[in-house]
């Protein structure tokens, strides 16, 4: 079993997401120190709430370098929510704010109408299903959501902002929102990252969670 | 201008709702104990709130609703120690209301293991703390709570402090206010048929859904499966039971099982 480090930077989630580590048995330390999370085995960046507080909080406290380096480290890094955002070039929300940029691609709003241009709810909150990405037929054989690709997953989100990978390929999951595909989770070399909140979606989420620790 | 048609706010999409509608225990805790009453009075013990929040985790609910029902008569909210508890073995989303005075008192509740704060009495008084909230955790964090009883027919009035205080605020201007002030969700109470059995005030329920795009959980009156099926159906997003599912006239899989014969898309556990 890989020991977790858990980026602290004042996010409230944070410690449901410690507490869904420690559930599934793994050694687990949380820490706001970036020498720390550049030198964890695994790294985990939890994150809700509005992408540009985030960054500024990831900025302020020197942790967005310690992001990349642990990356560039090739260790495996997980990423939740606003967590999973950071890692592209930056979020339409509240005006542009440039995010990590180690992955291509923006954060745009969630549609708010459906596909056949009815308003919907936004924002999309609840648990949908996790589909196979339409474009690439990604396998999640070897992934964070390898344990689920059996059991037909409903999972828990809960966003106004989603990201828009520039290669479609980074796309590991996707769910269904009024017709329209959203990215739900990402995966590219060492980083993997989820849209939906597994702290939050029950046995499913911690047997993903569980896999990460383990693969 | 043109006339524009009045649109609800879709929970559909190609004859399918958009997202399974949600089943969510809602747990009203005065001190220590889960307690229930009828249109918000006459409080009743039910048992230790943990034993109950697991039974509902275990049996599959979505999420979790924890209400202090006297804490806006002490100015704090008291269950930063039952929800801490509860998330050390619980892994659903758990909103928690009753007292929330800051952003402060917020942060204090999202620390112990909440998801989401639920404001009523305090956003009435203070709008501007809907915004702050919002701004400080997001408006997913920041669910509007609104306790709302009929004055006559198609008009509800607002009322704060567990239904004790009148405001004088039309409900359906104050939910589209609240949102406009970054409210991300709506938890619908009717004090009428809060306890009842009864079944859910529709008519509270499509006079919101019509004035509002974020989601609407609907609460009070949940009494049997006619009542979910019926609130579905007017594109509710989540339903809040207590009564009924504390007093074992259902359970949440069988509210869930019915719910899938039904037609009625929920989440399959």
């Amino acid at each position: 079993m890989a020991a977790i480090t858990l980026l602290d930077y004042g996010m409230c989630n944070m410690l449901n997401v410690a507490r869904a580590f420690q559930h599934v048995g793994a050694q687990l330390t949380i820490t706001e120190d970036p020498a720390q999370a550049r030198s964890a085995e695994r790294l985990v960046v939890p994150g809700v709430g509005a992408f540009s507080n985030s960054m500024h909080e990831l900025n302020r406290r020197g942790h967005s370098d310690a992001i990349r380096d642990f990356v560039a480290t090739g260790r495996p890094m997980l990423g939740i929510c606003v967590g999973m955002q950071m890692l592209f070039e930056g979020s339409e929300e509240f005006g542009d704010t440039n995010g990590l940029g180690l992955l291509t691609g923006w954060v745009r709003a969630v549609p708010d109408q459906t596909v056949d241009g009815q308003p919907q709810r936004v924002p999309h909150i609840g648990w949908d299903k996790l589909f196979v990405p339409e474009h690439t037929n990604r396998s999640w054989a070897g992934t964070l959501l390898e344990p689920l690709a059996q059991i037909d997953p409903a999972v828990y989100f809960v966003h106004s902002f989603c990201a828009v990978p520039a290669d479609k390929a980074d796309i590991l999951a996707e769910c269904d929102y009024g017709g329209h595909r959203l990215c739900a989770a990402v995966a590219r070399d060492n980083i993997v990252a989820t849209q939906f909140h597994p702290e939050r979606s029950g046995e499913i989420g911690l047997r993903a969670l569980r896999h990460f620790v383990e693969m | 201008m043109p006339i524009q048609k009045t649109r609800i706010y879709t929970n559909r999409y190609n004859g399918r709702q958009l997202s399974n509608v949600r089943i969510i225990p809602r747990l009203d805790i005065k001190g220590k104990n889960l307690i229930k009453g009828v249109r918000l009075e006459g409080l009743r013990v039910i048992g230790d709130p943990q034993a109950y929040a697991l039974k509902y985790y275990q049996d599959g609910a979505d999420e979790l609703i924890y209400m202090d029902v006297v804490a806006s008569l002490y100015g704090r909210n008291n269950l930063s120690d039952i929800i801490s508890r509860a998330a050390d073995q619980i892994f659903i989303p758990i909103t928690v209301g009753g007292g929330i005075r800051s952003v402060e008192n917020a942060q204090h509740i999202l620390r112990s293991g909440g998801d989401k704060v639920a404001i009523n009495t305090a956003a009435v008084s203070n709008p501007q703390l809907i915004s702050d909230v919002a701004r400080h955790f997001g408006s997913q964090a920041m669910v509007l709570s609104i306790e709302a009883k009929s004055t006559s027919p198609g008009h509800w009035e607002v009322y704060t402090d567990n239904g004790r205080e009148r405001t004088g605020l039309d409900v359906v201007s104050w939910a589209q206010q609240g949102v406009s002030l970054g409210a991300g969700e709506i938890l619908l109470t009717s004090i009428d048929m809060e306890g009842t059995a009864k079944g859910f005030d529709l008519d509270l329920i499509r006079s919101v859904r019509k004035a509002v795009k974020v989601p609407i959980i609907a609460s009070g009156g949940m009494g049997n499966m006619a009542h979910f099926k019926a609130a579905a159906n007017n594109d509710v997003d989540a339903i809040a039971a207590a009564h009924v599912l504390h007093y074992e006239h259902l359970t949440v899989s069988e509210i869930r099982k019915s719910a899938v014969e039904a037609g009625i898309q929920v989440r399959t556990v």
